[in-house]
């Protein structure tokens, strides 16, 4: 019986160590390709323009190819003031986006609503979808959003974006759903 | 600057208004709302006045205001009801290229009755405008070809830019189901 347990235990490190060691090099991989979905709705994108441009250069950090579908992308970056009419919008894309995906609030109106306390702006994008990095600032300055782009690939490696830990979660219960059955 | 249109107004068409005034260099006739549309008309049409421009149409709600101390404005002793008190007054910004004059008219209507007879017929531009008024601010127009909301969702319930609308409520049309709950202001979930 004890040795049965063991080898059963040996099995599962080596299935654990293959299966970390797999994800950690997808997510090595996913940090350094990210394909931005900029939607972008007001003055804030001037600043993204700016980022995304030869000076600030966000090629350096391998997400310079920004997909005009969000289907093809998997880091939505919100980029200026949401209002409640556009809040079914946001979520449809974010909806439709490849797994596993990413969200920067670029800016403060993305981020809390900003200085907009009405009747026709959002408190913050994250009312609607989850939100893994927020940039303030009015607009940010482009080193911020770099600094911001380099905590979500951090993030993406140890594999806490917010996607990735309810891909996780939903394996577990799918686990504990399959033991139980 | 346009003092003569004034005068010529008050003139030949002292029935359909209450007053005139220039208000700050803009010269301003306060008009009977069952009088608009006829008095619109021979704007438009009048080769004397030929106000071929429709510059824009708003609103401006005088809840809190007090009508006795008005600083601005004709002090008028009824509106178009015959009513003492006025709670919205709706301005059109005309403007005649030909002629280089301009005018504004204003109607002032009652809280229990915010209709008047729309322009939009007379000039293609106050379409979208008198929408925009009636979406931010509930005054109907009558005789509008598409009078519904411009900016806001159908679903949305009041009218904003009234001054009895709460500051920062919001109608949201969608809300995660996981909304962490730190931070959000009470009552503002559904």
């Amino acid at each position: 019986m004890g040795v049965e347990l063991s080898t059963t235990r040996l099995e599962d490190a080596a299935k654990w160590a293959k299966q970390s060691l797999l994800e950690k090099g997808a997510n090595w991989g996913r940090k350094f390709s990210l394909f931005t979905y900029p939607f972008v709705t007001a003055c804030c994108g001037m600043e993204f323009m700016s980022v995304a441009a030869p000076k600030y250069d966000l090629a350096r950090f391998g997400a310079e190819f920004p997909r005009f579908s969000p289907r093809q992308s998997d880091l939505l970056m919100v980029v200026g003031t949401i209002t409640e009419k556009q809040g079914p919008a946001v979520k449809r894309v974010y909806d439709q986006m490849a797994e596993p995906k990413w969200v920067i609030a670029f800016g403060v109106c993305a981020s809390t609503g900003g200085f907009y306390q009405n009747y026709h702006s959002m408190p913050g994008v994250d009312q609607v979808i989850p939100v893994d990095v927020y940039i303030p600032g009015c607009p940010p300055r482009p080193e911020q959003v770099l600094d911001a782009l380099i905590v979500l690939q951090n993030r993406i490696a140890e594999g806490r974006g917010h996607s990735q830990l309810r891909h996780k979660r939903e394996q577990v219960m799918a686990a504990a759903a399959s033991e139980e059955g | 600057m346009s003092q003569q249109v004034l005068d010529a107004l008050a003139a030949k068409h002292a029935d359909s208004i209450e007053g005139t005034a220039t208000l700050f260099g803009d010269e301003v006739v306060y008009v009977k709302r069952e009088k608009l549309l006829a008095l619109a008309k021979v704007l438009r049409d009048d080769p004397a006045f030929a106000f071929d421009a429709p510059v824009f149409v708003t609103c401006t709600d005088f809840l809190h205001w007090d009508h006795g101390a008005a600083p601005i404005g004709v002090a008028l002793d009824r509106t178009a009801d015959g009513d003492a008190t006025y709670r919205y007054e709706v301005s059109y910004q005309l403007r005649s290229t030909t002629k280089r004059h301009r005018l504004r008219l204003k109607v002032r209507l009652t809280e229990a009755d915010p209709k008047l007879p729309s322009l939009a017929p007379l000039w293609t531009g106050f379409d979208w405008q008198e929408r925009e008024t009636f979406d931010l601010y509930g005054i109907t127009f009558e005789g509008h070809p598409d009078l519904r909301r411009i900016y806001l969702y159908d679903e949305f319930i009041g009218h904003p830019l009234r001054k009895d609308y709460p500051k920062e409520k919001r109608q949201p049309l969608v809300r995660r189901d996981d909304l962490p709950v730190v931070g959000v202001r009470k009552g503002e979930l559904k």
